[in-house]
């Protein structure tokens, strides 16, 4: 066994991105088993290796986690990207959720019956233009800092990246109106184990083509 | 100013209730405000205290803390009930998640139109006698410890205790094959700051009515 996490999902975005990204800024090395048939989902519930039966599964430090935020939260604790206290962590936690809750619609805009895509796209933009991304331009504004958190990074601005970026995807002039975020944006997409995420040949996903979506869909249903 | 929390949402259960359950359990004393008109909801978002527009709202410690996960973790945190290690808060976080996927939908069913409640309600007892249950009784069993996590209260309890009563307000008979949790039921039934919430007279708000249903509706109309 190598030691390295392992993490089980299918070969896209999902659930699992967050994951992939906070162990690469974290810069801990993975492996990944991709579930590409329902009976490869069937296998691993057959194992007793999903405690709810779901994936994201993460084997680590000889765990078999569940429920991509106790999965984060564990990679963030034990890799020090959860702040410095309790304080701290509250404040991460609240940008976390906020960040999920629009990385939850980006996710969904695919799967989407045709004749709701373009209320879900517009709802979507709308959100992220207008409830999340003038509350964090606000929090950067507010104490000048780079980093959302004390001053260092954190899960928050790890996961910020990851859903300015799939913004940016959308609309590639998202960050228009957000100065500060722009300048969030470049500051941690240079870091080094950062920039290496967002080269080729890394395990970042890239979105899944709509013509694949029913295969995903598949495994799952 | 009390010092006490202060809770800001509707008068009812909604995504504030564990957050009741959670201080409940802990002991510690909280105060309410209750959305009952669009106007007051409108007023908080002017007033720029909602950091993403929405409720619950709790005001804790000089913050004013918003997203329900948040705030629970913050609480489990300050009152030690997040146990005593990072692997102790990696079982507890699982547990949690793994619950509130189930409360999750209990949360939503008031809001089911009429023709898919059945169904709804199906989903709601296969999902709980099939997944979630079986999980706990499982981990109560194989340790014999009267906690799920640690040998010692934690914040995984809590929620699980408030998602039994909550599965069987609609399903009186769910936990029929599950003995390890009819007594996990009773133990943390009765454990002193758990019985007072259960007492009436608490802050614990009953299941939701179409009264509720309707208030959310105004409130948040948009």
């Amino acid at each position: 066994m190598s030691g390295k996490p392992k993490l089980h999902y299918f070969n896209g975005r999902g659930r699992m991105e967050p994951i992939r990204w906070l162990l690469a800024a974290a810069g801990v090395e993975f492996e990944e088993s991709f579930l590409e048939k329902k009976d490869d989902l069937t296998k691993l519930q057959k194992d007793g290796s999903l405690l709810f039966q779901q994936v994201p599964m993460v084997e680590i430090d000889g765990m078999k986690m569940v429920q991509t935020r106790a999965i984060a939260n564990y990679i963030a604790m034990k890799y020090n990207l959860y702040g410095k206290d309790l304080k701290e962590r509250a404040l991460i936690d609240m940008y976390v959720e906020g960040i999920f809750d629009l990385n939850e619609l980006f996710m969904y805009y695919e799967i989407q019956p045709a004749d709701k895509k373009e209320q879900h796209f517009a709802n979507m933009m709308d959100k992220a233009t207008n409830r999340y991304f003038p509350a964090f331009e606000k929090v950067l504004k507010d104490h000048g800092q780079d980093f959302l958190v004390g001053n260092q990074l954190s899960r928050a601005d790890v996961q910020l990246l990851d859903t300015i970026l799939m913004a940016e995807e959308f609309k590639p002039d998202i960050l228009a109106k957000f100065p500060l975020l722009q300048v969030n944006e470049w500051t941690n997409s240079n870091i080094p184990k950062i920039k290496k995420f967002l080269q080729p040949g890394s395990q970042k996903k890239p979105p899944t083509p709509g013509e694949d979506i029913p295969k995903v869909m598949a495994i799952f249903y | 100013m009390s010092g006490k929390p202060r809770l800001t949402y509707l008068n009812g259960r909604g995504r504030m209730e564990p957050i009741r359950w959670l201080l409940a359990a802990a002991g510690v004393e909280f105060e309410e405000v209750f959305l009952q008109t669009k106007e007051q909801y409108d007023k908080l978002i002017k007033d720029g205290v909602l950091l993403f527009q929405q409720v619950p709202l709790v005001e804790i410690d000089g913050m004013k803390m918003v997203q329900t996960r948040a705030i629970l973790s913050y609480i489990a945190g300050k009152y030690n009930l997040y146990g005593k290690d990072l692997k102790e808060r990696a079982l507890i976080d699982m547990y949690v998640e793994g619950i509130s996927d189930l409360m999750q939908m209990i949360l939503m069913f008031p809001f089911s139109p009429p023709d898919a409640k059945e169904k709804n309600l199906d989903s709601i007892k296969e999902r709980a006698t099939n997944r979630y249950f079986p999980v706990f009784e499982k981990v109560l069993k194989q340790h014999g410890q009267d906690f799920l996590v640690g040998n010692k209260f934690s914040w995984a309890d809590v929620q699980l205790i408030e998602a039994i009563l909550a599965v069987e307000e609609k399903i009186p008979a769910v936990l029929s094959g599950f003995p390890q949790l009819q007594a996990f039921k009773t133990k943390m039934s009765n454990m002193p700051t758990i019985k007072k919430f259960l007492q009436p007279g608490s802050p614990r708000k009953p299941p939701p009515d179409d009264h509720y249903v309707e208030t959310v509706l105004k409130v948040f109309k948009r």
